[in-house]
This record gives C-alpha cells, structure tokens and sequence, in this order.
C-alpha cells in the first residue's frame, strides 16, 4: 500500500526500487527479466534476490518489479 | 605403472567421484591463469565466491572453467549461519551446484572460522540437499557435531587462512583423520607443495590451497607442483609409511619372562 | 577352519545327547527382548568373519607398533601368530602406552555374586541350569552384611553379579542391590543377563554406572552350540547389551569373550572391533575389557581353555592396549597371582581382590550358601594384592571418580 501511494505521487510511470544498495528509477511494469537484460547481467551467470527472497531464474520473465523493492544481483567471482 | 590400489582410489563427495585430490581455489588471482592453472593442478573442483554483480558485460569467472570441473561455491563473507544459508542458496540458483564449502567467519583479524555457526548451517543445508563441505577449526566435538548434521566431508584449516603456515594443528587434523567417518580435506594455510604432501601421508582425503598458488611466481607451475605432491603424499600414504624405531623398545627388564605354559 | 575349532574338554555325554535336541533359533529376538536400530553387530560379526591373521607378518606388527594411533589394521596384525614371537617386544610398547594413559594407578575391586540362579544353559558353565549345584539368592539384608564385610576391607569398587535368571533376580532386586551399594561403595558396576535400554536406565538411576557383558563368543554358529537354551541363547539381543546400556545412560561399558571357546583369536579381534564401533558411535563412553579364559567348573574339572596359553593370553591383553590405550582393562582371579602381577604390570589396569564366586562368601554367618560359577586361582585378600601392587611400583586406587547422577 505503501508503495502504491509513493507510485501515485511521483508519477505512475516511473518506481524507485533499490538494486544492490544503490536506488534507481524504473519503469513501472517492469520484469525482473527486462531489467537484468537491459543493465547488461547475463541470465546464466547471476541470482536475483528481491526482498531477500531468491527469483528462480525460471521465473524471471514473470516476476514484475514493485516500488520500494530491495534487489540484489550476485555473481561468482575468484575466492578460496 | 600405477597399481591397482591407486587407479581404483576415488574422492567421493555426495554422489560424485573424482579422480583429482586437489581443490584449487580461485582467488587473488587472474581470470587469464584460472584455465592454466586448473589444468597444471588437475584439479576437478575450483571454488568460487558469490558477490554483488557488476553491471555490464565484465568477464565473468566461469567463462574461465571448463565446464567438467565440479563448481564448490563458498559462503565468504558470512558471519553467521543465517547468512552462510541465505548465501548458498543464492549460489545454488546461479550454477544449479549443490555443493557448497560453507565459511562463516566473524573474526576480522586472524579470520578463523566460527564451528558452532558452520555446524549451524550445516544441518540447514544439508537439509535442503546440499553437499555440505563445512570449514572449520579442527575440533573433534565440532566434527562430530558437523558429521551428525550431514556434512559430507569435513575442512579442518591448517593453519590461519593465507598464511602459508602450513600444518600448526597437524595433531588436531590426525584425530579427526582418526576418527571421524567423512573425507576429512584440509584446507587454508597450507603454504608449500611439501606441507599438501604431509597432509596426504597423514590420511587426508584431499588438500585445498589458494593463497600459496595465487602468490607463487609462476602460478601454472605451482599449481602443477602441488598437484605433484598431492598425488605423492596419497600414494605414500596407501602404500602405508615404512616402519620407524619403535618407541619404548629399549628392552631393560624383560617383561614377558614370566610366562610359563 | 573356524567351525572344526571345538574345545572338546566342555562336552561330556549328556552335553553330546543334548546337543542332538532341536533348539530354538538362536538369532530370532524373543518377545519383550527390545530390538534396536544397529548396524553394529553385523559389522562385528563380518570383521571377525574376515579375519585372515596368517596374512600379517612381523613387518605389519611392527608398523603397528610404530603408530601413534591404530587402527582395526594395526589391532589385526597384533592379534595373529605373526606377533607371537614378538611379545617382548610388544610388550614395552604396551607397557609405555598403559603408563602414558593411566600412570602407575591400578584400580582394585570385587566382585560381588548375589544369586546363582540362571535360566541359561551355557555348557561351559558352573552355573548353568543343567547343572547340579547348590543354588541360592541373598535377600536385602544378606546383601547389605555381605557389602558391609568388602567395605571393612578398604574397597570402595563393587561388581554385582547375578545368575541369568530374570525371575529369581529380576531388575527391582538389582536395583535394590545397587541402591544398598551406594551406602558403602562409589564405583558401582553390574555384571548381569541383558535387558532392555529402559531397565539400564532404571539400575543407572539406582546407582550402577558401568555394565559388563561377556559375549563369550562373537562366532554365532559356535555360540548356538555353547548356548542351548535360556534368552542368553539369542544371540543379538546379547551383542546389543552394550548398546542399550549406553542408550540407558550407563557410563561405561565392558566386552569380553571368553577365551578357548572358539577361535580366541577371531573372538579377541571381534570384542576389539565391537568395543571400537560403540566408542566411535559414542563418544562419551568408557570403554573396558575382560580377559577370561576357560576354567574348570563343579561336575567339570576337565574345562580348560586349550590353545589360549599365557603367552596368547598376554597377546591378547596387549592387543586390547595397544587398539585402545584409554581402556580399562580387567585381569581375572582366573589367573593366578604370578600371571595377573605381570600383567598389570604391562597393560592390565584393573584388579580384584579376595574374589569369591559363591553365594554369601564374604560375611561371617553366610559363608556357602550357593556353590562357585568357576574355580579361581588367586585368593589373595584385598591387603595382599595392595601390598603385591605396591611393591611393582604401582599404585592401588579404590574409586577415581564420584558418580554423578
């Protein structure tokens, strides 16, 4: 409710959602899919976390992203 | 020639088998080196660690492994059991591995790992069907303890991550050699091909380096040197080391002369 | 080779004739027997099924002796004829593992028969049901003046041992037995037939800390034949005494099989793999061993325990050592006063003292009221073995712990 009431007053077109701490303007109806697409993540090699729950991959073109949405995206980098 | 004893010798870890006793570790080093390295160290298990992705087409590690090397994501980084899970399950969904080497660490300064919160997690996990590495200081009760909640191996450290000190809790890894009923792998602080050889001898089931190949002058060649001592320290250990003077045998008194019938 | 392994000094002609009967399945739990989730006999049994000890050579015991930690590998090759010429050398290792675990200290205790009533017909046996013996039962008072007069003595360990008969002696009277030990002893063991893990328990609460079960043999085709009838017939629910015992909460359990019935070297490597498996699945428990060899009984004098001499029996006491440094390790008054002087001296660390295995032997006014299990062959009194202790340079200790609940 709470998000839908921000959505409202700053314009239905654009939510805030915060992606890997940083908080970022995105267009409302938006997919998980079409936003690790268009910021250049490749499916195969991230994991997505929206409010500290994992997206299965499976369903990523499913899955809209909502305002006031947390998201992390991780990847495997070199460790021991 | 090998024997048959060696050729039939097999690393088991839930329900795979590898031939490979070296578990390399990924870090501190160059993507360019990893494939290199990997080959040289025979290794068929690399550890990676999970990170907030960069954005954009930066390479990515695993264009770096070949595709039959077994994935062991790691939970660096966690601080506690809850984290260490949350952490697992996230590798998990990026490369469809169940294993995992859980780390969970709350001590910035000599980095050693917490066993009450890797035991923790590792019942979670293994759960949840994880192949549960679990890394831990060498702890018997602690072992056990991991043991009884589905590890599948147990990693007593060697000494402090990167330190390059080689076996210090030598005595602690041969007890849980000793007595624990799992793959004991030993993993941080070995520092030289010579320290993974002793480890192999005394009974280890396989050896995890990073740091001593990462830092070496030549990283393929290292890799290729501990792979080496490796294979060395296994097959001495299946032939069974060679007999030693026996202690106590200086005979003062004899002790058996009283035996009559 | 391991089933033309007979003792032929236990059989006479009625035990020939019985031995033709039909008997009841010997590895069939009988009702009320609680059945528990274990695989550890069947490995036990396996181990010693496999047991080849004419494959180990000198080399193989010597790189046991080298260990710092043996292994059922290592436990092998100190049983087979290959250690055999090597007892002395054995034996300073042995002796310089007992000494690194347990000091100079030798714990000293009796045991104490409270009734020689037994349902189980054990054809080795003084006791068994078959034979012709004078039998009887100490009531509570009996009991109390029998613990009264070992307690005088300067002991504060007791072993309460019964016939295997659940009807003469069922667990309320050991139970009571134990809860009057507690008034005059701190270390209180039991040494009586199997029961069920609730019932441990239950004589834990009463006071009893450690159960010892002689297995006799761990070869089940020979124990059929040694064990014609009774519940000690079933063969599993004896092998899974320990266990439940330790289920029960008991402190510390004791294996023992009783040499010169079978093949006593598959039967020492058995009890050592038994012991080892229980240690492994729980930690916490105290491990001990007996070390009996056939004796002679009443109506038998011809029972001996055939190709186990002192040599294999020391060969066996050290193996038990060296497997498991931390155990205790009970020498018999089986043996006689030479042969258990040696061997606390190398690897036994427990001892008894003015053993009697009759009924009422220890009180002025019970004297004989029920005949012997076996004839012992040390009488030394508690004084005498103290003093024999002492004079090895090793130190008597009556109690080393408190029982704690």
């Amino acid at each position: 409710m709470h998000g839908a009431f921000r959505a409202q007053r700053f314009g239905a077109c654009k939510l805030k959602v915060k992606v890997n701490g940083k908080v970022e303007d995105v267009a409302a109806g938006t997919t998980i899919l079409q936003y690790v697409e268009s910021a250049g993540y490749r499916v195969d090699r991230i994991a997505v976390e929206v409010n500290r729950n994992i997206v299965p991959k499976s369903t990523y073109a499913n899955v809209g992203l909502h305002d006031g949405d947390s998201v992390e995206i991780v990847s495997f980098c070199g460790g021991g | 020639m090998q024997s048959k004893e060696t050729t039939q010798d097999k690393l088991v870890l839930g329900n795979k088998e590898f031939d490979s006793r070296f578990i390399l570790g990924s870090g501190k080093y160059s993507l360019e080196l990893i494939k290199a390295a990997i080959e040289n160290a025979g290794a068929q298990i690399v550890t990676l660690a999970l990170r907030r992705a960069n954005d954009g087409g930066l390479a990515n590690i695993l264009d770096y492994i070949p595709d039959t090397v077994t994935l062991l994501p790691n939970t660096s980084g966690a601080r506690n059991a809850e984290e260490a899970v949350r952490i697992a399950r996230l590798s998990r969904e990026i490369c469809g591995s169940d294993f995992i080497k859980i780390e969970v660490i709350h001590d910035s300064k000599y980095l050693l790992p917490d066993n009450y919160e890797t035991a923790k997690a590792t019942e979670t996990l293994a759960n949840e069907g994880f192949v549960v590495m679990p890394y831990m200081y060498p702890d018997l009760n602690a072992a056990r303890d991991m043991q009884n909640a589905g590890a599948a191996c147990i990693m007593p450290l060697g000494s402090p991550i990167g330190s390059n000190k080689g076996l210090a809790t030598r005595e602690f890894i041969q007890i849980l050699i000793d007595e624990i009923d799992l793959p004991i792998i030993v993993d941080a602080g070995i520092g030289r091909p010579s320290q993974a050889c002793e480890a192999m001898e005394m009974g280890a089931a396989a050896v995890m380096a990073n740091t001593a190949i990462a830092t070496a002058g030549n990283v393929p060649a290292m890799a290729e040197a501990f792979r080496k001592a490796i294979e060395a320290g296994r097959t001495a250990y299946l032939a069974k080391l060679g007999r030693v003077v026996s202690k106590g045998a200086v005979a003062s008194d004899p002790l058996t002369g009283f035996l009559q019938d | 080779m391991e089933n033309n392994h007979i003792n032929e000094s236990l059989l006479n002609e009625s035990i020939k004739e019985d031995l033709k009967q039909n008997r009841i399945d010997h590895m069939a739990y009988l009702p009320g027997m609680e059945a528990i989730d274990s695989t550890v006999m069947d490995t036990v049994v396996a181990a010693s099924r496999s047991y080849d000890y004419d494959k180990y050579t000198a080399a193989d015991v010597e790189r046991a002796l080298a260990h710092d930690n043996r292994t059922p590998e290592d436990f092998a090759a100190l049983l087979s004829p290959a250690a055999t010429p090597m007892l002395e050398q054995i034996a300073q290792v042995a002796r310089y593992e007992t000494r690194c675990h347990f000091g100079n200290s030798i714990c000293m205790f009796t045991p104490l028969y409270i009734s020689n009533y037994c349902q189980n017909y054990c054809i080795y046996c003084g006791f068994n049901c078959h034979n012709k013996i004078q039998r009887a039962k100490l009531d509570y008072g009996e009991i109390e003046q029998e613990m009264q007069a070992i307690a005088k003595s300067g002991l504060q360990e007791i072993l309460i041992l019964t016939g295997e008969s659940r009807a003469k002696s069922n667990v309320e009277y050991i139970g009571e037995a134990c809860k009057i030990a507690r008034k005059y002893f701190r270390v209180i063991g039991i040494e009586v037939y199997p029961m069920n893990s609730d019932e441990y328990a239950y004589l834990h609460k009463c006071g009893a800390d450690y159960v010892t079960v002689f297995q006799e043999t761990y070869n089940p085709d020979k124990y059929e034949t040694l064990h014609l009838a009774g519940n000690k017939r079933i063969f599993p629910y004896r092998v899974n005494a320990q266990e439940r015992a330790l289920m029960g909460g008991m402190r510390g359990v004791g294996f023992a099989a009783l040499l010169g019935l079978d093949d006593f070297r598959k039967d020492a490597f058995a009890t050592g793999m038994h012991a080892y498996l229980l240690q492994r699945k729980y930690p916490h428990a105290e491990i001990a061993f007996s070390c009996p060899r056939l004796r002679p009984i009443i109506n038998n004098d011809r029972i001996n325990p055939m190709d186990v001499h002192e040599a294999q029996l020391l060969q066996v006491v050290m193996a038990y050592r060296l497997f498991m440094p931390f155990s205790s390790i009970t020498v018999s008054t089986r043996e006689n006063p030479r042969v258990r002087n040696n061997l606390v001296n190398i690897a036994a660390t427990k001892i008894s003292a003015a053993s009697k295995t009759g009924i009422g032997s220890h009180a002025e006014g019970l004297k004989d009221k029920g005949d012997e299990q076996f004839e012992i062959d040390d009488s030394r009194s508690v004084e005498e073995v103290y003093n024999d202790l002492l004079e090895l340079g090793l130190q008597p200790v009556m109690s080393d712990y408190i029982y704690v609940g």
